[in-house]
């Protein structure tokens, strides 16, 4: 009897101590492991760019959009000086462990349509922890290997977690053929729940050629390192 | 259940240590390469993407 009472016991603490190791997993493992891919990608899509490889005609694009890689920067000024993270292509989890998440049916960067990104808010890296403090009129900047796309935000909108609408071509008007380059971010909200989501819309303003440099609203951001 | 464990460990003191703490090791290790990435997906606060579900 004494036994199986102490082997009960044993047992309820050892459940115990497993909760807290996820608590610390989740709080602190998967930020450090969501940092080092996020800079593994980082690092793989700047020597990308530095050293591209010889490709064949039609091999051009090939690259840009393959499930899981990165293709893209965004650089939101709004969420801090220095604060950049790697577009992949995806938004599944694996995927949004490594940056923010291209959604595959949306257009790219700088495209005619709506270039939509996901992001987490909370653990696994959090990019988009802080994404309630970007407001109409702050900048969010796509970087890709030949260019920068300067969008500027329009407005943020809380939805329902069912809100498609948002990556219309046109957000809430599906049959619509676009004319307008569009930006949609979307993540959690609140920042530890899912009821809901929070969505930051924007347009494009500006684009120019890398050669040129990066944007007076990145002036600030990537005058000192921006590893 | 450990009182058993260690019970059931062989050799000496030194070793029956070095052979618990490895165990420790493995266990937390699958817990932080299987267990919990698998447990994460039900997490809330993951759910970033909207969907037409």
């Amino acid at each position: 009897m004494r036994g199986a009472v102490r082997g009960f016991g044993e047992l309820l603490i050892t459940a115990g101590v497993v909760v807290l190791l996820f608590v610390a997993y989740e709080l602190a493992w998967t930020n450090y492991e969501a940092d080092r891919q996020t800079h593994r990608v980082t690092d793989t899509l700047r020597e990308q760019w530095a050293h591209p490889r010889v490709t064949g005609p039609g091999d051009i694009g090939s690259s840009k959009f393959v499930k899981g890689k990165g293709f893209a920067f965004l650089h939101i000024p709004a969420l801090g000086r220095h604060w950049s993270s790697p577009v992949v292509q995806g938004v599944s989890l694996p995927d949004l462990a490594r940056g923010v998440g291209h959604y595959p049916e949306t257009a790219g960067p700088g495209e005619v349509g709506n270039f939509a990104v996901a992001g987490h808010r909370a653990t696994n890296g959090e990019p988009f922890a802080y994404l309630d403090k970007v407001h109409k009129g702050d900048y969010v900047v796509a970087e890709t290997q030949t260019k920068w796309f300067t969008y500027v935000v329009d407005r943020t909108k809380i939805v329902s977690p069912s809100a498609f609408w948002v990556l219309d071509p046109v957000p809430g008007h599906p049959e619509v053929a676009p004319t307008q380059r569009l930006l949609t971010l979307t993540t959690c909200n609140p920042r530890w729940a899912s009821y809901q989501r929070l969505i930051v819309f924007g347009h494009l303003v500006a684009s120019r050629d890398k050669s040129a440099g990066p944007p007076i609203v990145l002036h600030r951001s990537l005058a000192k390192g921006n590893a | 259940m450990y009182a058993w464990i260690w019970r059931h460990l062989p050799g000496p003191l030194p070793v029956r240590a070095l052979i618990s703490l490895a165990l420790v090791v493995v266990v937390i290790g699958l817990l932080f390469t299987e267990v919990f990435p698998w447990a994460e997906k039900s997490l809330p606060f993951l759910q970033v993407t909207v969907n037409d579900q």
